[in-house]
């Protein structure tokens, strides 16, 4: 049934970050606010995957925002699941 | 428990710090001052026979029946209007009393049927207790005068028959529907000989009236004039189990009367603090679905979603789940699986799923149904007060001076809360309605709401500014309060952003579509009419702005003074019966239980040590995310238990592509729900009469679920997950539920002191429930807020995305009914379909007018993301310019329209506020009609049966 659909989830991702630094306007860091609330609500992929794609298209505290994140973020084999043998499931 | 009915006293409980004592049948007898003597002799384990009265009830004196004699009092006054007073002498079986009871019973027979040995109340009549009580041997008056025998059943209502041929017109119907119901539906027609009971009109049958089906007229009819049809066909109930309803976030508590494993009548339970003895037709009569030809007791699989299905043993399905989220894990990574936990479900099974998902798939990719209703909830009152939930229980209401009721339909989806908000305001108190809707609280029966604010769709955020700038430059603010418990720098600054004139009433009253005045009127009614209790719903929350709107609410609530005691408070109106209980398990992505981030060392070392696995400490992705994730190719395997995110989710060709780029969606459920069209793995699951464990509702209220019959599937959901985990490699041994609430209390600090013992001990705790809280917290941050100070936070209005143009001019809202509940899957399997057998579009007459619609007709709605096909209503209880539906019937399709746009903070759905274009239509969409097919092509079962 969703042949022909597509969305673009990294015209997703730059939507929410410009709409949380709209709706942060008034904080006073609202650097580090969206820096944290980014931080604290998406995945690492979801950052790396905005990252990737650059920054051109945020709001200026969302650019800073992001300069943070990314000096923060460790490599990008840490977005891969931890280890399954750490759960306890075999990997098989 | 055996049978028993419940002890009814007579006449309503008194609270007063004053005791007076009173001999009754030497007896001496201390009760709280203003209780009357009926009350009295039943409290001392004595019963003065009665018809009329009821303890849900005002006294109405009218059976005399209860007529006792008093020292020093003349006559036989009725006992249950006489108030108890101090020294009181009073003589309940004098042979005067005695023959003035025969004689009243004697006229009572003389027009009744002597059919008791077939009456469906045989043995269970308060009539026939009474014949018995007095000693009646004849009637002298005999069987041959006039008479109401003759008279014909009302069998309209579904659930309950009116038989007035055995109606004693003692008016405890027409007065439990004043009084405990707030409907005003029935009345006594006529006088003296000629009364009966009529519900409206004498046109009118109880179907056609306005009676609202809560059974409140059934529960205090003492014969069987009103009375369960299932009575009539069961029987009477042998044994009775008390349990949780598993509707609305109210939490009703029954007493599942139970004749074998059937279950003969719901009733609700008079010592249920939720709900205080009172129901609606949803959990009262719309319990029939658990047995429903469509309820799945069997696992099925299959390859392809194209496939039909396959019946298999529960073993070979388990064992195929496991291992295709094993081969899932390991090709893509455990971060290419997910688990959605029910908000249906107990808290023990939320606790589950999210285990499963952490511990077993190792991610935090787990979310909730609550993604898309009171996630701004969570968000809004943690920054502000520092809970994740409302600040008051249900009882709190009975003190409220101003209630602030915005956007939320109370009659419609807390129909058992809004019973008591109505005999509040009915006594006096003040009503402010925010909603674009003429919501049914603006004008009922006796009720009129002080103000009704129509705001325009997705301006929430520029009315509560306007309040707040009234309340602050009008000098109405509680500073007192606010130096005391907040942080007043914070404050400050609030307080200078709302007084700019921006944000005066005039400025925003094109944005809101509010009467400035109006607007004044109301702020400074909620800022001065003394206790002020704000009430809210998802007309709050699924918004792109709403949790800046719940922050703003909480704003108000400081700003005067209206926290931290009885009557007050912020209020969320949590929809699901267990929604607050899944948040509070840690269904979120971001947090474990007890709201408490993944990112918390502390709290990860806690689970790791009793889990033996380590915790990501990196949030997880919410549903949408992982839709997302899913269109990418990144998200493969999906476990989802009691949601059916295809037809409640927003978007819904976002949410089947997602599904359809899985590799393996597991769906357990009741019944093979939309979601179910687009999975692989099929587990039947287990309804709340089948199952034993624990729901919280919207006052945090930790309720138990008891287990009334044997699950039709074989297991109760959590034993389900269990045997998924165990095949996956854990170890989990639970046997009970309780056990599991055992390790939740373990684990999550404000559970602590939650068992099953205990609870089976008190009935029910609000958390927290811990050493600074032993008995629980009916009211929250009363020396102070969780968080220390309250924090207030500026909240400017940012208008949506989502605008009204050319081709999309009108807005769309959604909203719930009262006999169907949000996705329909069990309300629309029972008798309620009767009321709503359609969702309708509601349309203002002058849009309708516009447009050529009439009520009655198919009309085409079209949004940006694509249109359905429904039949329109026009009413001018919506606005002009806004158009409103409701989603219980997939056929509807109502998610089609809505759009991607969400909560900034919690990516809540906007579901309020779609632009649209409604057009005469004469057919289905074409998404409609190839929804439909795939439907009913997912839906086939092979008939090669299971081994």
């Amino acid at each position: 049934m969703s042949e022909g659909y597509h969305v673009d989830t990294t015209a997703k991702l730059v939507r929410m970050v410009n709409q949380i630094e709209a709706n942060l306007a008034h904080d006073k860091d609202p650097v580090s606010t969206v820096a944290d609330h980014i931080h604290a609500f998406w995945t690492v992929r979801m950052q790396v995957q905005l990252l990737d794609h650059g920054t051109h298209e945020l709001g200026p505290v969302g650019v800073e925002a992001f300069k943070r994140l990314a000096r923060g973020i460790r490599s990008p084999h840490q977005m891969a699941a931890t280890d399954p043998k750490d759960h306890g499931a075999d990997g098989g | 428990m055996g049978y028993e009915p419940q002890v009814d006293f007579g006449t309503p409980a008194v609270h007063s710090d004053t005791t007076v004592t009173l001999s009754i049948d030497g007896r001496d007898v201390s009760v709280p001052a203003g209780t009357t003597v009926m009350r009295a002799a039943a409290m001392s384990g004595g019963s003065i026979p009665k018809l009329c009265a009821s303890d849900n009830l005002k006294q109405f004196g009218s059976c005399r029946l209860c007529l006792v004699e008093i020292d020093g009092m003349r006559g036989t006054p009725a006992s249950c209007t006489t108030p108890a007073a101090q020294g009181m002498v009073v003589h309940t079986q004098t042979e005067k009393v005695q023959k003035l009871r025969r004689g009243v019973m004697e006229l009572y027979i003389s027009d009744h049927p002597l059919d008791c040995l077939t009456c469906s109340a045989n043995n269970d009549c308060e009539l026939q207790d009474q014949a018995a009580n007095v000693g009646l041997r004849d009637v002298r008056f005999g069987y041959d005068g006039d008479n109401h025998l003759g008279a014909a059943t009302d069998i309209s209502n579904p659930y309950f028959d009116f038989d007035p041929s055995k109606c004693i017109v003692c008016s405890r119907c027409v007065r439990a529907c004043e009084e405990v119901q707030g409907t005003f539906a029935l009345t006594i027609d006529g006088r003296g000989f000629g009364s009966k009971v009529s519900a409206g009109l004498a046109s009118d049958d109880f179907l056609s009236s306005e009676c609202v089906s809560c059974g409140a007229c059934v529960q205090a009819c003492p014969t069987a004039t009103l009375n369960e049809k299932a009575v009539k066909t069961i029987g009477k109930p042998e044994r009775s189990v008390i349990t949780t309803c598993a509707y609305c976030g109210v939490g009703c508590t029954f007493r599942a009367e139970m004749r074998g494993e059937e279950v003969v009548r719901m009733v609700p339970w008079k010592d249920g603090k939720a709900n205080r003895g009172h129901s609606c037709v949803k959990g009262r009569f719309a319990w029939g679905y658990a047995k429903h030809q469509d309820r799945m007791t069997k696992p099925m699989i299959r390859n392809a979603i194209t496939e039909p299905w396959r019946e298999v043993t529960w073993d070979e399905a388990i064992s195929y789940a496991a291992s295709e989220f094993k081969r899932i894990g390991a090709k893509y990574g455990n971060n290419a699986l997910g688990g959605i936990v029910s908000s249906r479900c107990t808290n023990e099974e939320g606790f589950l799923v999210q285990k499963l998902v952490r511990a077993g798939f190792g991610t935090n990719n787990v979310d909730t149904c609550a993604r898309v209703c009171h996630s701004p909830t969570g968000y809004g009152l943690k920054n502000t007060f520092g809970t994740s939930a409302g600040t008051q229980d249900f009882d709190s209401v009975e003190d409220s001076d101003v209630m602030l009721v915005i956007g939320a339909n109370p009659t419609d989806g807390h129909p058992v809360f809004a019973s008591r908000m109505k005999k509040r305001l009915r006594a006096g108190a003040k009503l402010i309605v925010i909603d674009p809707r003429r919501i049914d609280m603006v004008r009922s029966p006796h009720i009129a709401a002080d103000f009704h604010l129509p705001l325009r769709p997705g301006t929430n955020v520029a009315v509560l500014s306007a309040i707040a700038h009234v309340i602050v430059t009008e000098g109405l603010a509680d500073e007192a309060f606010v130096r005391e418990r907040c942080d007043m720098d914070e404050y400050r600054d609030w307080a200078d952003f709302v007084s700019d004139p921006r944000n005066s009433p005039e400025f925003l009253a094109p944005v809101t579509g509010v009467d400035a005045e109006l607007l004044r009127g109301a702020a400074r009614l909620f800022a001065t009419g003394g206790n002020g209790a704000i009430y809210y719903g998802l007309g709050v929350t699924e918004h792109s702005q709403g949790s800046s709107t719940v922050m703003a609410i909480a704003n108000l609530a400081m700003a005067t003074g209206n926290i931290g005691r009885r009557g007050v408070g912020v209020n969320p109106l949590r929809g699901q019966n267990n929604v607050q209980g899944a948040c509070d398990m840690g269904s979120f992505p971001h947090e474990l239980s007890g709201y408490r981030h993944v990112s918390d060392a502390d709290a990860r070392a806690l689970f790791e040590a009793e889990w033996g696995v380590r915790i990501d400490p990196e949030p997880g992705l919410r549903i949408p995310n992982m839709l997302d994730a899913a269109t990418d190719g990144l998200f493969k395997g999906l476990y989802v238990q009691g949601e059916d995110i295809v037809q409640s989710d927003p978007d819904t060709k976002h949410v089947v592509a997602g599904l359809e780029a899985m590799e393996c969606v597991i769906v357990q459920d009741i019944f093979l729900n939309e979601t179910a069209n687009y999975a692989h793995i099929f587990l039947p699951g287990s309804t709340f009469l089948e199952k034993s464990g624990t729901f919280t509702n919207a006052e945090r209220r930790i309720q138990p679920v008891r287990k009334v019959m044997e699950p039709l599937n074989g297991y109760e959901d959590w034993q389900v997950t269990q045997l998924l985990a165990n095949e996956m490699g854990l170890d989990w041994n639970y046997t009970h539920a309780s056990e599991i609430m055992d390790e939740i209390a373990r684990l999550t600090p404000t559970f602590a002191g939650v068992s099953f013992a205990r609870l089976d001990e008190v009935g029910s705790l609000q958390w927290p429930v811990n050493a600074d809280f032993p008995d629980g917290a009916p009211i929250m941050h009363v020396d102070g807020f969780v968080r220390g100070k309250g924090k207030f936070i500026v909240t400017e209005y940012v208008p949506t995305d989502e605008r009204t143009g050319p081709r999309f001019p009108l807005l769309l809202t959604t909203g719930r009914i009262l006999s169907q509940y949000n996705v329909g899957a069990q309300t629309r399997r029972t008798e309620n379909s009767i009321w709503h057998e359609e969702d309708r579009l509601e349309i203002h007459p002058s849009d309708a007018e516009n447009r050529g619609v009439h009520t009655d007709d198919w009309v085409r709605l079209a949004s940006r993301s694509g249109e359905t096909t429904l039949r329109a209503t026009v009413t001018d209880r919506v606005a002009p310019g806004v158009v409103y539906t409701t989603f219980h019937h997939p056929t509807t399709q109502a998610n089609v329209i809505t759009t991607d746009n969400s909560d900034w903070a919690t990516n809540c759905p906007e579901y309020k506020v779609t632009a649209v274009q409604i057009t005469p239509s004469n057919g289905p969409s074409q998404w409609q009609e190839e929804y439909d097919a795939h439907s009913g092509l997912s839906r086939r079962i092979s008939a090669e049966a299971a081994e």
